[in-house]
């Protein structure tokens, strides 16, 4: 800090139409280093949560005893949001597929269009989303009250590792439940939009299952679910983190419920478009 | 034995502890005073290594805290109980599963025994029967009693209490200060008492220590607190608003609780 502005004064006097331009430049230069380090620490420390949580895993006794009740508050729970979603994406799309396709390709393509778009992308990344608000911010808000009422340091003081009684059983619950809600989906989105496709359009049932299994493949069910599972594993860490690292009273916890519900919902589409790069252009090629 | 030495802690440019020395021997109760914000739950988070000193060290039975594996910091966090100045017990667990908490983890007794126990805790604590009741249907007093029970089930060979009277009627101050009393006397349990209430530390305390400006200001039985001529001392222990009844009040010290 101390070089930027300070010139000898010699040479101060003779540049001294250079001197303004130093100190303008410096303080911009010295805002990008802060900027820059700030965000390399906080990646440092996720990478630090990440490991310690990790190595929490081999506490098995701890954590074993609240995995069950987190996968049914993360996906038991969750799953009424997430059919109600799927119910509608499957009405949507076997509308806008007979919208699409009307006259220019046989009508069981419907069942194409909606197995595809259905398995792959949308049921998954919207269900993902959805469950990013509702347990992103659950357990941000919980753990962060938690935080900031002493109850965190109630559990240490008890000799409890906070890592392995409350971060790895909601992650393993989000990891593990949120395909589970989202194979649920897929079902009653693809059972919806045949009752969709078939009120409104006249689809059969056997142009439709024709149509679902033109172009199916194990490999379908499979994405969208390893997808998923991804999701459910950065929401649930993303609400861990936020929420245990939150300050200061109802205002720290509703920031913290807040942080994590955007960084959830940024973090799906990022890994969204990570999985359809890597491992859906793989299948291609 | 619990030894704090030297212990500097900041957070942020808030210079919180400054060289804080204070010595708690086996079998005694220390209050230790100060104004609020001073830093005096900072100081006791060091004992169970919740807070890690920016200098100086803290050792209990001979180990240094900070230095500990975080195993064997685990082992010796079960030989003391913590009091939160507010309870802060889980919320979604019953009274019972609040004290029995620590046992539990402890694993060394069976389900039975764990209950057992619990009734015992909380019949100390007067609070009898009231296992299957969670935090949100309890008073402040009565929280503040289960968190006593919760640190007193495990048998700790040390307690330390947060202002455990703070925000309690006289009464029920004075059975916790009973309570304490039991604790040291009956079951030999080393304290350190934080407070403001002086009634309740001239009660429990067998010495008192007054933490000001980040350091302990003085340090001595009670009847040397009582009889001190320092003036910073002698202005918190009869709670007068100026310093020698002439200067204003003491500058408020640079601490915070975190």
């Amino acid at each position: 800090m101390a070089p930027c502005g300070i010139v000898p004064y010699a040479a101060a006097k003779v540049r001294v139409a250079a001197a303004p331009r130093r100190t303008h430049i410096c303080p911009v230069i010295t805002a990008l280093g802060a900027a820059v380090r700030r965000q390399v620490e906080r990646l440092g420390s996720v990478g630090e949560f990440v490991a310690d949580s990790a190595r929490a895993l081999s506490q098995t006794r701890t954590w074993t005893a609240n995995a069950m009740q987190q996968a049914r508050r993360l996906g038991v729970d969750s799953l009424p949001i997430g059919l109600l979603i799927a119910a509608f994406t499957g009405i949507v799309l076997a509308l806008l597929a007979n919208y699409s396709l009307t006259g220019a390709v046989p009508l069981y393509f419907v069942g194409v269009l909606l197995e595809k778009t259905i398995t792959l992308e949308l049921t998954p990344v919207l269900t993902g989303l959805a469950l990013a608000g509702r347990v992103g911010a659950n357990i941000a808000a919980e753990l962060g009250t938690m935080r900031v009422t002493e109850q965190v340091d109630a559990l240490e003081t008890l000799a409890y590792d906070p890592y392995a009684y409350l971060v790895v059983p909601r992650v393993l619950a989000g990891t593990f439940m949120f395909p589970v809600v989202v194979a649920l989906s897929m079902l009653v989105a693809l059972g919806f939009g045949y009752i969709a496709a078939r009120g409104i359009v006249g689809l059969t049932a056997s142009e439709f299952q024709q149509g679902v299994q033109l172009f199916y493949t194990n490999f379908d069910i499979e994405y969208g679910l390893v997808k998923s599972a991804s999701f459910g594993f950065a929401v649930s860490l993303i609400g861990c983190i936020s929420g245990l690292r939150a300050r200061g009273g109802a205002e720290g916890v509703g920031r913290a419920a807040t942080n994590a519900v955007v960084y959830s919902a940024v973090m799906i589409l990022v890994l969204d478009a990570f999985w359809a790069m890597t491992w859906l252009q793989a299948k291609r090629t | 034995m619990i030894r704090l030495d030297n212990v500097s802690k900041a957070f942020g440019e808030k210079q919180v502890l400054k060289g804080f020395s204070l010595d708690v021997r086996e079998g005694e109760t220390v209050a230790l005073i100060g104004f609020s914000g001073s830093g005096k739950s900072v100081a006791i988070k060091h004992v169970v290594g919740l807070l890690e000193p920016d200098s100086g060290t803290v050792f209990v039975d001979d180990k240094e805290v900070p230095a500990l594996p975080r195993k064997e910091l685990y082992e010796l966090r079960s030989h003391i109980g913590y009091v939160f100045q507010f309870a802060a017990l889980f919320d979604s667990l019953t009274i019972g599963e609040n004290v029995g908490m620590g046992l539990v983890k402890q694993g060394k007794l069976s389900p039975p025994e764990i209950e057992t126990r619990v009734a015992e805790a909380l019949a100390l604590v007067d609070l009898p029967g009231n296992q299957a009741r969670y935090p949100a249907e309890l008073s402040g007093g009565m929280r503040k009693r289960v968190g006593i029970a919760r640190a007193i089930a495990l048998r700790p060979k040390y307690i330390l209490y947060d202002e455990p009277t703070t925000g309690l009627d006289p009464v029920t101050s004075a059975v916790i200060d009973e309570l304490m009393l039991r604790m040291q006397k009956q079951l030999g349990v080393t304290g350190v008492v934080i407070t403001h209430d002086m009634r309740s530390a001239y009660r429990v305390a067998t010495r008192i220590a007054m933490l000001y400006e980040g350091s302990v200001r003085q340090v001595g039985t009670v009847q040397e607190i009582q009889n001190t001529t320092d003036p910073v001392v002698r202005q918190f222990i009869e709670g007068r608003a100026t310093l020698d009844q002439e200067a204003p009040r003491a500058a408020p010290t640079p601490g915070g609780r975190r």
